[in-house]
C-alpha cells in the first residue's frame, strides 16, 4: 500500500472527523446538561443535510451562506422541542426519555423519507473537485474548508460556555440540576437554550458533511450512533474530548476502510465503542463521576 | 382473576377459529401480530421484568434465524432439533453481553447503546461472512405444498399460523407462571430498587443474567420462526436497528412488565397500521415511510400521555388491578 | 462466640475519615444504640456491616465467621437484616408483594411466603393494606413496611437506620412496642437514632459515636451524663 494514499486517506478522515466532532460536539452539549438521551441526533442532522440541498437547489445558496439560516432555524426548533415537549420528561425514568427521543427520531426520518423520497440527494460546487497539493499529500478544498468552520464554530461555543453568564449558568444546571433551581436560574429555559445550541452545531455540520458525502433518510440512526460512539470515547462532559473523539472516529474509519472494507468501517466504530463502555467508561477525557 | 382467565380462554379460542373465516390477508396480518406479540413478550423479560433496556433485540432474532437456517439448508438438521441449537447460540450471546455490562456496572442507557452496538456489529459482520450468504442473502428452498411437514416446517401459511399462534400462547403463560414464582419477584424487586433488592439476599447479578439469558433464547425461537417463514435472511432486514425497534413497539404500547401488553401493542399497532395502508392504497396513494411515521406518532403518544401503557390505563378501566 | 464483633473498622473517603479504628460488640439478644451527631460514622458503619461497601481496614465477625467486604445479599442470606435511612420501598409492587420478596429468601414456594408475610404484616399493623400498592402508603407506613420486609428474611440481627425519623410520639411508641416485642422474641437489634425517646425507651447499651471515633459507652442513663457526650451535642460550657 503505498504511502501517499493511506497518508492522503488520513487526511482526509481526520478533517471529515472534525465535522463529526462539530455534531457530536451538540450531543454533548445536549447529553452532558439536559442530561437526554438524543436519539433523534443523527436524524436532525440528516434533516440538516436536506435543508441546505433544498437550498441550493432552489436558490444556489452555498452551504456555507446556508448555514446561517439553517442553523437558526433548527435553533428554534430545538428550543420548542425541549421546551414543549423534553422539559416535561425530565423527571421521568430513563428509558421513558428514550422512547420519546426514538419516536422524534422514527418521524423525523420517516418524514424525510415521505418528503424527499429513497433516492440520494447532494449538492454540486465547482469547489468540491479541486484541492491543494501539498508535496504528495492532497488536501480536498471542500473539506478543509468544512473542518476550517466546524474548528471555528467549536472554538466559540467553547468560548460561550468560559466567558459568557449564560453559558456558564448552563454549566452550573449541568453540575447541579437542584442548586441552579435555587440560585434562581431559569432552568427550563436554560435546558432548552441547550437543546438549541445543540441542534444549532447539528445544523452546521450537516451542511458541512452535505459537501462531502450525498444524504438518504436512512443515514440517520448510522449518524446518531456515531454521534454516540465519539461522545462516549472522547468523554461525555468534555468538549475537548468531542472534537477528539470526532478525529479520532474519523481517522479509524478512513483506515477501516482502506484496509478493511468500505462497508466495515461502523465496525470497527462498534468495537471501539463496547471496548470503551467496558473499560474506560468515562472516555479518553471525560471525567469520572 | 376469574374475569381475566375467561377473558383469556375466550381470546384463544377465537384466535384457533380464526383461520376457518378469515382470509388469506387477514391470516397473514393475525400471523405478522402474533409473531410481534411474542417476540415483544420474549424483550419483555428483559426490561419489563428485569429492568434493562435491550435495544439490539435484533441480535438474536437474527442470530437464531441464520443458524437454524444454516443447518436446515446446509447440513440438513431439521427445525425441531435446530431450534435448540439457535437458543444455546443466543443464550450463549445474552449471556456474553449480560456479563460484560453487569460486571463493569454498565446499566440504563449505556446498557441500551451496548445492545445497538453488538447488534450492530453483527450486522455488518454478517453481511461479509461468505457462509451466510453475506449481503446477498440466505435462502431456504421454497416448497409450495399444502400439506403439513411440521416436522421440516415446510406448509401452507396456516401451518405457521398455528405454530406461532402456539408459541405466543406458550409464552405467554411461561410469563404469567414466572411472574407468579420466585423470578418474577425478584425480578421486579430488581426493576424497582436494585439496592433494596441486595440488602434482601437477593444477587442481583445472577437474576439479571438469568432473565438476559432467557429472553435471549425466547427471542432466537421468533428467528427460527422468522427464517423459516420468509424463507429469505438479509444481514441489512434481520438485524437491523428498525428490526429492533419494531419488537418494542408492542410492549411499550402495550404496557411494559405487564402479560397482556406485549400482546395487546402488537395487536393494536400492526392493525392500526394496516388499516392506514388500506386508506392509502384506496386513494391509489403509495408514499413510504408513512407506516412508520404512523408508528413514530403512536409512540410519540402513548410516551407522552400513556407512559405504562395502554394495558394498565384499559385494565384500570375495566376494574381489574395488576 | 460473640454475637456482632466490629474489631477496628476504619473507612474513609478521598481523605476524609468518617470511621476510625472503631470496635464493638452486640451481643446475642441484645438491644443496641448507636447514636451521635449528624456526620459521626453512624450510617458508614451499618454500611459496612451490610455489606454496601467493605472497611478499609479491620474485621467484622458474625457468628464466627468474618463478613467484611461481604456482598449485601450473602450478609442478609447469613442472617443480618436492615432498614434504609430513607425509605425504598418497591413502589410498583404491593404491600404483601414487598414482603413476599424478603420471605422468598427463606420459601422456595409462594404460597408458603404469603402465609409468612400475612402473619408479619399482622405484626406490623400493616395486613388490612396488603393489597394496597407500596406507593399509596403514609410515611410511617412505609418505615413499617421496610421493619416488616427486612424481617420475611428471618433475620437473626437487625439493623435499623433512623427508623424513627418523621413519626408523632404516639407513631414512635408503637414502633417501640413492636421492637420491644422482638427482641423479646429473641432478635438481636443495633440501631441508629436519634430520637432519644426512643433511645431511653429501647436500648439496653448505647454507643455514642463522634467524627468516626466512639466518645462513651454504657446505658441510656449513664451515656446521657457523660460530659464528653454533652459536649459534642450541646457544645463546651464557657465562661461568661
Amino acid at each position: 500500500m503505498p504511502f501517499d494514499l493511506v497518508a492522503n486517506v488520513a487526511v482526509a478522515g481526520v478533517l471529515t472527523g472534525l465535522v463529526y466532532g462539530l455534531m457530536a460536539l451538540g450531543l454533548s452539549v445536549i447529553f452532558g446538561v439536559v442530561r437526554v438521551v438524543n436519539f433523534a441526533h443523527g436524524e436532525m442532522m440528516t434533516a440538516a443535510m436536506y435543508a441546505a440541498v433544498v437550498l441550493f437547489t432552489a436558490f444556489g445558496l452555498d452551504p456555507f451562506l446556508a448555514v446561517l439560516p439553517v442553523a437558526a432555524v433548527f435553533f428554534a426548533l430545538g428550543y420548542a422541542l425541549q421546551a414543549a415537549v423534553i422539559n416535561p420528561f425530565i423527571t421521568r425514568p430513563e428509558h421513558s426519555q428514550f422512547m420519546l427521543l426514538v419516536a422524534i427520531s422514527i418521524i423525523l426520518v420517516n418524514g424525510l423519507l415521505m418528503g424527499f423520497g429513497p433516492d440520494a440527494k447532494n449538492v454540486q460546487l465547482d469547489y468540491q473537485l479541486e484541492s491543494w497539493a501539498l508535496g504528495k499529500l492532497l488536501f480536498d478544498k471542500a473539506r478543509v474548508y468544512a473542518a476550517l468552520l466546524a474548528l471555528a464554530v467549536s472554538a466559540a461555543l467553547f468560548a460561550f460556555f468560559r466567558f459568557t453568564l449564560t453559558g456558564k449558568a448552563i454549566r452550573a444546571c449541568a453540575d447541579n440540576h437542584l442548586g441552579a433551581l435555587v440560585v434562581g436560574l431559569r432552568v427550563k429555559h436554560l435546558y432548552s437554550l441547550t437543546f438549541g445550541i445543540g441542534a444549532a452545531c447539528v445544523a452546521v455540520a450537516g451542511c458541512m458533511l452535505i459537501l462531502l458525502v450525498d444524504v438518504t433518510p436512512v443515514l440517520g440512526p448510522s449518524y446518531t450512533l456515531l454521534a454516540f460512539v465519539i461522545v462516549i470515547v472522547g468523554g461525555l462532559g468534555s468538549m475537548g474530548g468531542a472534537l477528539l473523539g470526532g478525529v479520532l472516529i474519523g481517522l479509524s474509519e478512513a483506515m477501516a476502510g482502506l484496509f478493511i472494507a468500505p462497508s466495515a468501517k461502523s465496525m470497527f466504530s462498534f468495537a471501539l465503542l463496547i471496548l470503551v463502555l467496558l473499560f474506560r467508561p468515562q472516555g479518553l477525557l471525560g471525567r469520572r463521576t | 382473576m376469574k374475569r381475566e382467565a375467561v377473558g383469556l380462554l375466550v381470546l384463544l379460542l377465537l384466535l384457533v377459529f380464526f383461520p376457518l373465516f378469515a382470509s388469506s390477508y387477514a391470516l397473514s396480518v393475525v400471523t405478522l401480530i402474533l409473531f410481534f406479540a411474542y417476540a415483544g413478550q420474549a424483550w419483555n423479560v428483559m426490561m419489563g421484568f428485569a429492568g434493562q433496556l435491550s435495544l439490539g433485540h435484533s441480535l438474536y432474532v437474527g442470530v437464531g434465524a441464520y443458524v437454524a437456517a444454516i443447518l436446515f439448508q446446509t447440513y440438513g438438521v431439521g427445525p425441531w432439533a435446530g431450534v435448540w441449537i439457535s437458543m444455546a447460540a443466543c443464550a450463549a450471546l445474552g449471556a456474553a453481553i449480560g456479563f460484560l455490562a453487569f460486571r463493569f456496572g454498565i446499566s440504563g442507557v449505556y446498557f441500551a447503546l451496548l445492545t445497538i452496538a453488538f447488534a450492530e456489529f453483527t450486522r455488518i459482520g454478517f453481511d461479509h461472512l461468505t457462509i451466510t450468504g453475506g449481503p446477498g442473502g440466505f435462502f431456504l428452498k421454497v416448497s409450495q405444498r399444502e400439506s403439513w411437514d411440521l416436522l421440516n416446517l415446510r406448509g401452507p401459511p396456516i401451518m405457521f399460523y398455528y405454530v406461532i399462534l402456539a408459541l405466543t400462547a406458550g409464552a405467554f403463560a411461561l410469563c404469567a407462571l414466572l411472574l407468579r414464582s420466585r423470578a418474577g419477584y425478584y425480578w421486579r424487586a430488581i426493576r424497582e430498587d436494585e439496592a433494596a433488592a441486595q440488602a434482601l439476599g437477593i444477587n442481583t447479578f445472577r437474576w439479571k443474567m438469568l432473565a438476559v439469558i432467557l429472553s435471549a433464547a425466547m427471542t432466537a425461537v421468533a428467528g427460527v420462526f422468522n427464517a423459516f417463514y420468509y424463507n429469505n435472511l438479509f444481514p441489512e432486514q434481520v438485524f437491523h436497528i428498525s428490526r429492533s425497534i419494531e419488537i418494542i413497539l408492542g410492549p411499550v404500547i402495550g404496557g411494559v412488565g405487564t402479560l397482556f401488553g406485549p400482546v395487546l401493542g402488537a395487536g393494536v399497532l400492526t392493525t392500526l397500521s394496516d388499516g392506514i395502508t388500506e386508506l392509502l392504497a384506496y386513494y391509489n396513494l403509495e408514499i413510504p415511510g408513512v407506516k412508520q411515521v404512523f408508528y413514530g406518532v403512536v409512540l410519540l403518544l402513548v410516551v407522552m400521555f400513556l407512559p405504562h401503557g395502554i394495558w394498565p390505563a384499559l385494565a384500570k378501566r375495566i376494574g381489574i388491578f395488576r | 462466640m460473640s454475637f456482632l464483633e466490629i474489631n477496628q473498622i476504619s473507612k474513609s473517603f478521598r481523605g476524609l475519615k468518617a470511621v476510625s479504628a472503631t470496635s464493638f460488640e452486640v451481643e446475642r439478644g441484645g438491644l443496641v444504640a448507636l447514636i451521635g451527631p449528624n456526620g459521626a460514622g453512624k450510617t458508614t458503619c451499618f454500611n459496612m456491616i451490610a455489606g454496601v461497601f467493605a472497611p478499609d481496614s479491620g474485621k467484622i465477625v458474625f457468628e464466627g465467621r468474618e463478613i467484611q467486604g461481604r456482598r449485601p445479599d450473602e450478609i442478609c442470606a447469613a442472617g443480618i437484616g436492615r432498614t434504609f435511612q430513607i425509605v425504598k420501598p418497591f413502589a410498583g409492587l404491593s404491600v404483601l408483594d414487598n414482603v413476599m420478596v424478603g420471605a422468598l429468601l427463606r420459601e422456595s414456594h409462594a404460597g408458603e411466603a404469603r402465609k409468612r408475610s400475612l402473619r408479619i404484616l399482622e405484626k406490623l399493623k400493616l395486613d388490612s393494606k396488603a393489597d394496597l400498592p407500596a406507593s399509596s402508603l403514609t410515611l410511617p407506613d412505609r418505615k413499617r413496611l421496610e421493619v416488616a420486609r427486612a424481617l420475611a428474611t428471618r433475620p437473626k440481627l437487625l439493623l435499623l437506620d433512623e427508623v424513627m425519623a418523621g413519626l408523632r410520639p404516639t407513631e414512635c411508641d408503637q414502633m417501640v412496642e413492636v421492637f420491644r416485642e422482638l427482641n423479646r422474641e429473641g432478635l438481636t437489634i443495633l440501631l441508629i437514632e436519634h430520637v432519644m425517646r426512643a433511645v431511653m425507651a429501647l436500648a439496653q447499651r448505647v454507643i455514642v459515636l463522634h467524627h468516626g471515633e466512639i466518645i462513651a459507652r454504657g446505658t441510656p442513663a449513664e451515656v446521657v451524663r457523660d460530659p464528653a457526650v454533652l459536649e459534642c451535642y450541646l457544645g463546651e460550657e464557657t465562661e461568661v
